[in-house]
């Protein structure tokens, strides 16, 4: 199917405060029903909203970090609409003077290589959040207000996305981004980060391009359900398209709904009348003026942010993109660990610097992650502190232990059974580096096993299965102890002697 | 450009009011003689005045974000229409 697909998304996110936009109730997710509300998120009357600074604070970082230009004087909408979503009646947000306008975020490429680029904001503006209908039976809806009076940013990307991995990948990069900032925990399972896709299609015909009518898919609740959703909604509108032959110019914007477990869009029922929101500014709310200090202080507060980190670790720790890739993606604390494991090994021995990051985030990737996952950890809750793992990896680089025994000593370390010296003491950790001994040892390996050397000389076996096995066979009579590096130099060079065994 | 009575009409259903066809007539009427006193401002001249965003010329004014105990649920709810004992009842709606 030759078509290219046209995706923008529409994404809410709550800000990480302690009280509501407007008002002093908590922010909690998960309490009984109103039991978070307050007099001015009830919209009882003779209430005044008064606006909550670390929100406007978190919106800032966040519209500064995403390279938005932001307004020197920004006011307060209201958006009228009568829904019971919100007891006002109203929803307080930003029409013509959102605080920020335009900026970009940077989307990673796919591990192959492939995709990503720069996708461009519309805006990015605050509001508060509804309450929560819950539909139930009889004819009657429950509503619940706990949310209501939420700050929540409101960030609409350009239609830039081209496949459904990017919108997907836009998405995560910009939930990484605010979890690095800081300005919100992102959950899209508790509501946190909602997100709604507006698609169509592009098809090349006899040198033209056809648009097909925009659709806005909502019921998006997981980052698989976007990719999934957009990818089945472009297939869907190709055979719409195919079937009917409408375009852009001929039907309206549509809204479906994505069914998760059928895996399919579905229409939704429209509004009878368009929408009439009737915006205009809200009187209860005095405008706000962001100075040229207040900007500087936002940005300085902003740090290093995950794009910058990727190629940091890149440029300076000449890591992989892959594995910059997975360090970074991990979230803060990963990179965080991995970083302080990297500087105190550096701080044991500075040499071959690039070696030693390495070492470490193949640690970091490869065995705490494994490990953490599999004990649903998370990193802060690791049981091994940076530095001892770094102690752990001196003596790995040092080649006191070998890697096969680092493993077992760090699952002893998880499991609480001591002190990496204890360990190393009780275990009888240490390895075999004496090389007349190892020497001796392959002798009596190759005498009781004569078949390996003749199979090595008929050509039976390649020089590398032969060694590989070998190799296996004095780990097994050191007990696992033996310098791995150096019995591979000894059967390297024993080997290379024999008949077939060069190559 | 006077306001006709689809226009009221339209108006009156945003804002959820069920008007008599003798209340439209009135109100038309009542409405458009509101906007054309409104008008008049239209005769000043107002090249070079910024928009007015708010009455008073006071700016941000913020609360810290400090959190205070919620109402109690019975008191939140003593108000609601119809209730049962958790949330608000509403007659369903599709969005």
């Amino acid at each position: 199917m030759d078509y290219t697909l046209i995706i923008g998304l529409e994404i809410h996110v709550q800000l990480q405060t302690e009280s509501k936009m407007f008002s002093a109730s908590g922010t909690d997710f998960g309490l009984p029903p109103n039991t978070q509300t307050d007099p001015v998120s009830l919209g009882l009357p003779g209430t005044l909203p008064v606006m909550n600074r670390r929100a406007f604070e978190l919106a800032l970082k966040t519209a500064v970090a995403l390279n938005a230009e932001i307004a020197p004087f920004t006011k307060w909408d209201r958006k009228n609409y009568y829904y019971p979503d919100l007891p006002k009646n109203y929803q307080i947000s930003q029409y013509d003077l959102p605080f920020s306008r335009g900026g970009w975020l940077e989307v990673p490429p796919r591990k192959d290589g492939t995709g990503g680029g720069r996708c461009r904001l519309v805006r990015v503006h605050l509001e508060e959040d509804t309450g929560k209908l819950i539909h139930g039976n009889g004819g009657w809806s429950e509503v619940d207000l706990n949310r209501a009076g939420i700050p929540l940013l409101e960030i609409v990307t350009e239609p830039d996305l081209r496949s459904a991995q990017d919108a997907r990948a836009c998405l995560e990069e910009l939930r990484l981004t605010l979890r690095y900032l800081g300005v919100s925990d992102c959950e899209m399972q508790e509501g946190s980060l909602r997100c709604d896709a507006n698609v169509n299609i592009h098809i090349e015909r006899e040198g033209k391009t056809i648009a097909t009518p925009i659709v806005e898919i909502k019921n998006l609740n997981s980052f698989r359900s976007v990719e999934r959703a957009i990818e089945y909604e472009g297939q869907r509108q190709y055979r719409a398209w195919l079937a009917d032959g409408l375009t852009i110019k001929d039907a309206p914007k549509q809204t479906r709904g994505w069914d998760d477990e059928e895996g399919v869009t579905k229409p939704q029922r429209e509004k009878e009348t368009a929408a009439d929101y009737r915006y205009f500014p809200e009187p209860d709310l005095v405008p706000v003026v962001v100075d040229a200090a207040w900007l500087e202080r936002v940005r300085g507060s902003i740090g290093e942010l995950p794009r910058a980190r990727r190629e940091r670790f890149e440029r300076e720790h000449q890591l992989s993109a892959y594995d910059a890739g997975v360090l970074v993606e991990q979230g803060k604390e990963v990179a965080d660990y991995y970083e302080a494991v990297g500087e105190a090994l550096l701080a044991r021995d500075g040499s071959a610097p690039g070696e030693v990051r390495k070492l470490a985030a193949n640690w970091v990737t490869q065995d705490v992650l494994r490990i953490a996952k599999e004990r649903k950890l998370e990193i802060g809750q690791f049981p091994v502190a940076a530095e001892v793992l770094a102690e752990l990896l001196h003596r790995v680089r040092t080649r006191q232990v070998n890697t096969n025994q680092g493993r077992e000593i760090l699952s002893k370390l998880v499991e609480g059974e001591g002190t990496l010296e204890a360990i190393i003491a009780a275990g009888g950790y240490g390895m075999v580096t004496d090389r007349g001994a190892l020497a001796k040892t392959i002798e009596e390996i190759l005498a009781a096993n004569p078949k390996a050397l003749e199979d090595l000389k008929n050509g039976k076996k390649k020089p590398e299965a032969v060694k590989g096995w070998l190799r296996g066979q004095v780990m097994k009579a050191t007990g696992g102890k033996a310098d791995a590096v150096l019995v591979g130099e000894l059967l390297e060079a024993r080997l290379a002697s024999e008949p077939g065994g060069s190559g | 450009m006077a306001l006709t009575r689809a226009d009221v009409a339209k108006v009156a259903y945003l804002a959820r009011l069920r008007l008599e066809p003798e209340e439209l007539e009135r109100f038309t009427g009542q409405l458009n003689a509101i906007v054309e006193f409104v008008a008049q401002l239209q005769e000043l001249d107002t090249t070079g005045v910024e928009p007015l965003a708010h009455g008073i010329e006071v700016r941000n004014v913020f609360r810290e974000d400090e959190r205070e105990p919620a109402l109690d649920r019975e008191e939140a709810l003593a108000n609601a229409p119809r209730r049962n004992d958790e949330a608000f009842l509403v007659p369903v709606v599709l969005e």
